[in-house]
């Protein structure tokens, strides 16, 4: 069976991992309230999308 | 090669699957709102949407004959849950089959759009469980009409107005300058709006 002739140094290690990173989410603003928003959402917030389309938000508690 | 792919499976059967479409009509017609994943509102909609037409185009036939046709071919799509009795906000029987509130409301309510009676809206929300991407479908109500143009909205973001109706679009601040961007904004939306009651007319 195939084995690793050498042991990963530090280094190597840290070079492979230097491209996992997160990418942060996408977001626009709600232009309601400001709050960030997901791209084509109803604002979890206000309840907004384009302008109107008041969903009703739980303003107690949540 | 993607030939003859479309739609979504849904991870069921085909008589599975018909069967929740069904059922989901059902209660979206029933509650005219309802709320599911995405996936499964974007296949809900050409589904409940043909159902509509082929009322739309018995009850405006004005011949009983037709009509009736028209309310076979729905029985035929709809299977059992056609002759399912809807229930009020509290429960109550309405005495009304899921059959007749679309031939009689929906057919008359959307007699004068071109198709597009309903209406997806992504939430944040996502499912418990599985994670899902959530979305509410529902019934346009009676003479809704697009969204007006957010000129009055407050920019966040981007503080020249922006070139799409669509807020999505509106990340990257546009490149062009505020008075062009406004110039090729504003005859669009006259244009928009001159078009919406001619093309109402013209069906009616």
């Amino acid at each position: 069976m195939a084995v690793p002739k050498r042991r990963t140094s530090r280094a190597r290690q840290g070079n492979r991992r230097s491209h996992h990173h997160v990418t942060p989410p996408q977001v626009q603003y709600c232009p309601q309230c400001n709050e960030p928003v997901l791209p084509h959402g109803v604002c979890p917030n206000c309840g907004y999308y384009q302008g109107r389309e008041a969903v009703p938000v739980k303003t107690e508690g949540k | 090669m993607r030939h003859r792919n479309a739609g979504r499976t849904l991870s069921r059967s085909a008589s599975h699957r018909l069967a929740l479409f069904r059922n989901l009509t059902r209660a979206l017609v029933e509650h005219e709102r309802i709320t599911t994943t995405v996936p499964k509102a974007k296949e809900l909609r050409p589904f409940v949407e043909r159902i509509i037409t082929i009322a739309k185009r018995g009850v405006a036939s004005g011949d009983p004959i037709k009509t009736l046709h028209a309310r076979r071919l729905v029985i035929a799509r709809l299977g059992p849950v056609a002759k399912v009795e809807l229930l009020d906000v509290k429960g109550e029987p309405t005495g009304k089959t899921l059959l007749k509130k679309i031939f009689d409301d929906l057919a008359i309510r959307y007699a004068d759009r071109p198709g597009g009676y309903t209406r997806i809206l992504k939430l944040h929300k996502r499912r418990l469980g599985d994670a899902g991407p959530t979305a509410i479908i529902e019934l346009l109500k009676q003479g809704e009409v697009k969204a007006a143009k957010r000129s009055a909205a407050p920019a966040t973001t981007a503080p020249t107005p922006r070139p799409e109706p669509k807020p999505e679009s509106a990340a990257t601040p546009p490149s062009e300058s505020p008075e062009a961007s406004a110039s090729t904004n504003s005859p669009t939306g006259q244009e928009a709006a001159a078009s919406e009651p001619k093309s109402n007319e013209s069906q009616s």
